[in-house]
């Protein structure tokens, strides 16, 4: 487990010595604040549902951005070839990255607190319940994008593929809730129960059921194992 | 002791390595030579776990790659022959980062730092960026990655190639230091980068073993022949022709007439050297020799003959 820290230090100071991680915080800050304050007035509500709102529509682009080097990048600079031939489990490299790909979106969400902090000095009757479980919610989603962008970035050794194919992935898993009425009806329980948004929306209102805690649980899983399957894989090849 | 058994690998349909067995042994420094593209580094990549072979399998110290590759990592160092290093870091960084990894921490990764440091001769990169170093800097800072565990095998994919003829000379230094107390595995396509360090050459093309023995044994081989070149003023088209029926023992290979002199070129064993009949022919036919050279079969005319033979069989 050891390794699993190292690589994920190094992932992380690699964010914070590029301009990479500077870019996608600002971006991030400023759709969020821009979405968020815009409405904030007007509704005149104590609660942060426009925010919990707006974010899982910006992960569908950020997301995908900010993990699409975690792996590609590696075959592609070739480094790959020094990691893996040092006495490290695929595992533990797939979870350092992962990881480090992870808080860099964590830090951007700790970023919009300070809504949270404007909403609790001019709100009134703050239901921090609902605020909780919106945050709680959006962690999950992002843990679980952030595992899908890391699978993408394995696939290829071009970053803007492996972008594509994290925004193809997660956009399907979104979307999946909105086709249900297309979607005969023998299907549709199953697509509802994969949808990502059929979860967080239970989420989102209070009921921290086990079976959307199992859902990401288990999508995240899915998708990291997949990831460590594609990295054996590449020597075989 | 490094053995490899039947070692097959196929890029889908390329074979790139098609059954070669060879060992090597403790303590020793192996060349391992082949053109471009004869599965030299294919060979070291499946040896380092990069890769897995198709077929057969490779034993470290009676470990084989496929079951416990993880123990074998733990005891080779590699340098892969297009140096792969994060270049975003400092070089202090990038070795932490491999030492840590390798499990050298606190008070022994600072010794093996400074041990690294002084074989390699980072001291005056250690806190620069790797990506501003020059290629003979980050070969050595590739160099110092591989050795930080101070391992007792060491697998070097082309460590000299594209280096400047100084820089390849301490290099070369550096890796005959190193082999005195280690397993060194070394690969080029150039004879002559290696052939002054290593102990034996094990030599392949298209994927395939063609020669393993130490430079004295590949040369006992191949000695079969010694060429020898006359240039001979003074000599008539039919007493020239003496040359070929006077000689025991000797294949005239060209008979050429070079601005009224001419030139001959023969081969024999090294136990028939004709040389001195030569001369007394020379006398009795009043020829002046104005050449008279012999040339030993070079280690490069091994390497060229089997690399060369073998690509016309494929």
């Amino acid at each position: 487990m050891r390794n699993v820290k190292t690589i994920y230090l190094r992932e992380l100071k690699f964010f914070f010595n590029s301009p990479m991680a500077y870019i996608f915080l600002v971006i991030f800050s400023l759709i969020n604040g821009y979405f968020f304050t815009n409405t904030f007035f007007l509704i005149n509500q104590s609660d942060l549902r426009s925010l919990f709102g707006i974010v899982p529509v910006v992960f569908l682009f950020i997301i995908p951005a900010v993990t699409m080097g975690l792996i590609a990048w590696e075959k592609n600079s070739g480094t790959i070839e020094l990691i893996s031939t040092l006495p490290v489990k695929d595992t533990h490299f797939v979870l350092g990255k992962y990881l480090a790909g992870l808080t860099l979106i964590m830090v951007g969400l700790a970023f919009s607190l300070v809504h949270f902090i404007t909403l609790i000095v001019v709100g009134t009757n703050i239901d921090l319940g609902a605020v909780i479980c919106g945050y709680f919610g959006i962690v999950l989603l992002a843990a679980f994008y952030s595992a899908i962008g890391t699978f993408a970035s394995s696939l290829t050794e071009n970053q803007v593929v492996a972008f594509i194919i994290g925004i193809a992935f997660v956009i399907t898993f979104y979307l999946l809730d909105k086709v249900l009425i297309f979607v005969p009806n023998t299907m549709s329980g199953i697509f509802q129960y994969i949808s990502v948004e059929y979860h967080l929306s239970n989420i989102a209102r209070g009921v921290v059921d086990s079976r959307n805690i199992i859902y990401f649980g288990s999508m995240i899983w899915l998708f990291l194992t997949l990831t460590t399957r594609v990295v054996e894989i590449r020597k075989w090849r | 002791m490094i053995r490899i058994e039947g070692l097959v690998k196929h890029y889908g349909e390329v074979k790139a390595v098609r059954g070669i067995n060879f060992e090597v042994r403790d303590g020793e420094i192996l060349g391992f030579l082949g053109a471009n593209g004869a599965g030299k580094s294919t060979t070291l990549k499946i040896m380092t776990s990069f890769l897995t072979p198709t077929a057969g399998n490779v034993f470290v110290n009676d470990l084989n790659i496929l079951d416990h590759s993880l123990e074998i990592r733990r005891q080779i160092g590699y340098l892969p022959e297009l140096n792969p290093l994060y270049t975003d870091m400092r070089v202090y960084d990038l070795l932490e980062f491999v030492a840590k990894i390798r499990d050298i921490t606190g008070k022994s990764f600072k010794q093996s730092m400074a041990r690294v440091v002084e074989q390699c001769g980072l001291e005056g990169v250690v806190h620069k960026q790797v990506s501003d170093l020059s290629k003979g800097y980050k070969q050595r800072v590739g160099l110092a990655t591989a050795i930080i565990h101070d391992p007792k095998i060491l697998i070097l994919d082309e460590p000299v190639t594209g280096l400047d003829p100084n820089q390849i000379v301490e290099i070369r230094e550096l890796i005959k230091e190193l082999g005195r107390e280690k397993m060194v595995v070394i690969s080029s396509h150039i004879l002559q980068e290696i052939e002054v360090t290593v102990d034996r050459i094990v030599i392949i093309h298209n994927g395939s073993l063609v020669a393993d023995g130490t430079r004295d044994e590949l040369m006992a081989g191949f000695l079969g022949k010694t060429q020898l070149t006359l240039e001979i003023k003074n000599a008539s088209e039919d007493s020239i022709g003496k040359l070929g029926s006077e000689l025991e023992n000797v294949a005239v290979v060209r008979t050429e007439p070079v601005h009224g002199n001419y030139v001959v070129v023969m081969e024999y064993d090294k136990h028939d050297d004709p040389r001195e009949t030569i001369f007394n022919l020379a006398k009795s036919e009043n020829w002046v020799l104005l050449e008279i050279s012999p040339k030993k079969t070079q280690l490069e005319d091994i390497f060229r003959t089997l690399t060369r033979k073998e690509a016309a069989h494929a």
